[in-house]
């Protein structure tokens, strides 16, 4: 994933690329009622950051998005466990989940449900682990490069 | 009494912090304390009135498992016997060690086996008494390769180890059988259950065990051979475990299911057959040793095998005899240990052939000597207790009057001569041992120390014991009622009384013994002249090679078979996986009729999954038969998509989802890797591994087929998949059920799954991260 000059897969990554996050995006909320859910969400977020990654390189991506992946994946199994004990509080078993039906200001009557926040921990932790396995593997490059050399 | 038993335990706790002291004080003087409170104690017992004594501590009661002492006449014998001769061996043992040795390991091993032996003799629980004895087996080990860093130690000490552990075991067997069978742990109720024992069908198998336990233990042949071996230990460890007491537990265990095993005529005939193999095999090869410990561990196997002898004959007499043997082996060859370590430690060598003409040197040691190794003969002089008892073993041995047949009738006859055989040997040896050492001319200047009197400190144990053969030999009356009648009457079942007196008048043992002394005394003038037999038997063909050939040859074959199996290919081990699950589940299946076609459920096909399946048939064929790495993975990614596709078609979307996902990353990770492998060449199997893959893969191949279709064949219940149908918008609040089940209904296998991938992730970054750190350190 070095640099390239490459100006076409560029312009078309800036568009590509948000269209691909726009639909992860689509896919978490939507993976409820429809086909999708945070796993795919999370793949789906990971695919249009990886193009990013191709497109751009590594330097430059690395001043824009100042994440650690690996800590991604702490946070997203961090919110999966407390989700799980969080029912605690309400002397549920651990992991149960709820919803309800709610009058939001803009979006109307709107399904909220508990299930959603464990998904965000799944939709996180997919794409810290896809990021950081890639980005590893990828950035180990230029040392074996050196070593065959 | 438990505090008795555990008394040595306890003190051995704390001996590693008196050794801090041992040079202003040998810890010898406070270990010799231990051994002389328990005999005291013990001591108050003996008396005319014995009544047996029991007393219960617990310990697992769930498993009754119990520390359940009884204390009888034949305990009280053993106990005495251990206390007693544990004092002196302590006691001499002060002169023995110097105190540059590992005094502190020395005494631990020591106390550890002086409490194992005490628990073995007082247990009647069989669970403790296996405790104990594998305790023995464990202490005796460490006490033979005290002398850690020389070979024959460490030999000795495993070859022991590895016998009496065999042993050991093989009487747990015995042991957990009659417990199963009689329902209780404890031997004295076992004995009341004797008819069960004696009518089962495994009897025979439990007495081949016991004894199997006991004939290792007291070194019976061919059992013998790690004794002599075990002469590598310090000398006091082989007066007290090699002559008086461990030896001795082997005996004292079949002495203590005589009662319920001697009714078996099975138990005769391999007990005293195997006795008496001993006692003249052990005194044959005794003359044969050229150390003095070799000679005492030789002479030690053939005493056991003659009170072996004795227990086997089972009759009155002859269990008596033992009993009364027992005790008067115990003194004269602790105190002829004893007397071989002083001339070893006062002239430095064991060597009978170095060593002659020390009476002079050492007169009081050899006046010991004397005594002890005359009482060993069974010389007939009133002030020699051996001789009682071995008058007592032919009388037995002539007397015995056994209503049996066949077998057990021709031993029967033969044993008397046998008998006499040993003993005749027995002279020899012992004649051998006392002359061959202090007769004769003396060449100081071949041995290694000008020889000089021992210390007093040293002469005080055998002179003890020394003084006990000739108090028993003249006063036998002050022993046996108040001691021996109670231990030959618990050994024999019931009431055991007999008078001991020197003179019998002409009977056929005093004949015997006057026949063993004169033939004694000529083949021990004329050893030079038959010496050269040994060369023929046993000439090459003895025991330990035998032995060390099963060792060293389990060892070989063992290593030949791990290798031929585990020869480190990933290949090789696959196979063997697969062609076992491949073995094991068709053969269950053809077994139990599992096999099943049925394709009445079944739904139509349609033109597009046949087509995605040709597809992917293809494309799986391609990636085996495919020469270039990168077009395997390729191809292998149409395989993922024509998945992909099913199952769309099978209306699954979010599986196609995932499964497209899934594939693209998977190949874009393969084609990452792929660029780290080195250009491997491709390496060349033979057609014979590839014919063999080929079959095992299309036999696997077959047999998940056949498992799917059959499985599919046999639906016995309905899926619970409606539930899910009914409930997902009700109780999930969702419409799309598979991902309700992932969140909601069965989120925990999701949360483990988010957990897998994560640590997935840490694996990765560490083995690529730290791969180069290792390498600098």
């Amino acid at each position: 994933m070095r640099g390239t000059n490459d100006l076409i897969l560029r312009t078309t990554t800036a568009f590509i690329a948000f269209i691909l996050l726009g639909f992860s995006v689509y896919l978490f909320f939507a993976g409820h009622n429809k086909p999708g859910g945070g796993f795919i969400g999370g793949l789906m977020a990971s695919a249009a950051l990886i193009l990013m990654y191709m497109a751009y390189g590594h330097e430059a991506m690395g001043k824009v998005i100042r994440v650690n992946f690996l800590y991604m994946v702490f946070t997203g199994l961090l919110i999966a466990v407390a989700t799980g004990i969080g029912s605690f509080v309400f002397g549920a078993p651990f992991l149960t989940q709820n919803f309800g039906y709610f009058q939001l200001p803009i979006l109307g009557r709107t399904e909220l449900a508990t299930a959603l926040l464990f998904d965000l921990g799944v939709y996180l932790t997919v794409i810290g682990v896809t990021m950081t396995i890639i980005l590893t593997v990828a950035k180990d490059r230029p040392e074996v490069d050196k070593a065959n050399a | 009494m438990l505090l008795a038993v555990l008394l040595p335990f306890i003190i051995a706790i704390f001996i590693p912090f008196l050794s801090k002291w041992k040079h202003k004080l040998h810890t010898g003087f406070f270990v010799t304390a231990v051994p002389v409170v328990i005999f005291i104690y013990f001591a108050r017992f003996i008396g005319p009135g014995f009544e047996p004594v029991e007393r219960e501590y617990s310990w697992i009661p769930s498993l009754d498992m119990n520390f359940l002492f009884y204390l009888d006449g034949l305990s009280l014998l053993f106990i005495l016997l251990i206390s007693g001769i544990g004092s002196l061996v302590a006691f001499y043992s002060i002169y023995y060690l110097h105190k540059s040795e590992q005094l502190g390991h020395f005494y631990v091993y020591f106390l550890l086996f002086m409490g194992s032996m005490l628990g073995i003799v007082l247990s009647d629980n069989v669970y403790v008494l296996y405790t104990f004895w594998e305790f023995t087996s464990l202490s005796s080990f460490l006490l033979i390769g005290f002398w850690n860093h020389r070979e024959g130690s460490r030999y000795g000490a495993l070859k022991s180890m590895l016998i009496t552990v065999f042993g050991g075991l093989s009487l747990l067997g015995g042991l957990v059988f009659m417990s199963g069978i009689t329902g209780t742990a404890s031997i004295q109720e076992m004995m009341s259950q004797q008819e069960l024992i004696l009518n089962h069908d495994f009897f025979p198998l439990i007495l081949t065990l016991i004894l199997l336990g006991a004939f290792t233990k007291s070194a019976q042949f061919p059992f013998h051979i790690w004794l002599p071996d075990a002469m590598e230990a310090p000398t006091p460890v082989s007066a007290y475990l090699h002559s008086a007491t461990m030896v001795k537990a082997g005996i004292f265990l079949v002495a203590r299911f005589l009662p319920m095993l001697s009714v078996s005529e099975w138990f005769f005939i391999i007990v005293s057959a195997v006795g008496i193999a001993t006692l003249c095999w052990g005194s044959y090869m005794a003359v044969r040793q050229t150390d003095l410990k070799g000679i005492l561990a030789f002479s030690t196997i053939s005493q056991l095998g003659m009170i072996m002898a004795m227990l086997g004959f089972g009759t009155k007499a002859a269990i008596f005899a033992a009993v009364f043997h027992i005790l008067n082996h115990a003194t004269f060859k602790g105190s002829l240990f004893m007397i071989a370590g002083i001339v070893d430690h006062e002239t430095g060598s064991r060597d009978i052939r170095k060593l002659g003409g020390l009476m002079t040197f050492l007169p009081i040691t050899a006046t010991l000597a004397v005594i002890a190794s005359f009482s060993m003969a069974g010389v007939p002089f009133p002030f020699l207790n051996g001789f009682y008892s071995k008058e007592m073993f032919f009388d037995a041995a002539v007397t015995m009057d056994l209503s049996v047949t066949g077998i057990a009738a021709t031993l029967q006859t033969l044993f008397p001569y046998l008998a006499v055989l040993g003993s005749i040997f027995t002279f020899v040896y012992s004649m051998y041992f006392f002359f061959g050492t202090f007769r004769g001319k003396a060449n100081i200047d071949e041995l290694p120390k000008k020889p000089h009197e021992a210390p007093a400190g040293m002469l005080v144990s055998p002179a003890i014991l020394v003084l006990g053969v000739i108090i028993i030999g003249l006063f036998p009356d002050l022993i046996n009622k108040p001691f021996i009648e109670h231990a030959a009457s618990a050994a024999y079942g019931s009431e055991n009384v007999k008078d001991i007196y020197y003179w019998h008048g002409l009977s056929p043992a005093f004949i015997m013994s006057i026949t063993v002394l004169v033939f004694g005394t000529i083949l021990y003038l004329s050893i030079p002249k038959w010496a050269s037999i040994y060369n023929a038997v046993p000439g090459r063909l003895s025991l330990n090679t035998f032995y060390d050939g099963l060792v060293e040859r389990t060892e070989r074959y063992s290593t030949i078979i791990t290798n031929s199996y585990m020869n480190g290919s990933l290949g090789r081990y696959v196979r063997l996986i697969l062609v076992a699950i491949v073995v094991v589940t068709f053969g269950t299946m053809a077994l139990t009729g599992g096999f099943t076609l049925d394709f009445g459920n079944v739904s139509e096909v349609t033109l597009h999954e046949v087509l995605i399946a040709v597809v992917m048939v293809i494309a799986a064929i391609g990636t085996i038969i495919a020469k270039n790495r990168i077009a395997a993975i390729l191809i292998l990614g149409v395989v993922g998509y024509g998945l992909a596709m099913l199952f769309v078609l099978y209306r699954a979307p979010d599986l196609a989802l995932t499964q497209l996902i899934v594939e693209t990353v998977t190949v874009a990770l393969f084609l990452l890797v792929f660029y780290h492998l080195p250009n491997l060449e491709p390496h060349h199997e033979s057609s014979l591994t590839k014919a063999m893959n080929l079959i095992i893969s299309v036999g696997y191949g077959l047999l998940m087929t056949m498992v799917a279709i059959s499985a599919h064949s046999h639906k016995m219940f309905d899926t619970m998949s409606s539930y899910f149908v009914d409930n997902s918008y009700k109780l999930g609040g969702g419409d799309n059920i598979v991902n309700v089940i992932l969140v909601d209904f069965r989120g925990l296998d999701t949360l483990f799954e988010i957990a897998v991938l994560g640590i997935a992730a840490m694996a990765i970054f560490g083995l690529i991260r730290l791969r180069g750190k290792n390498k600098e350190e």
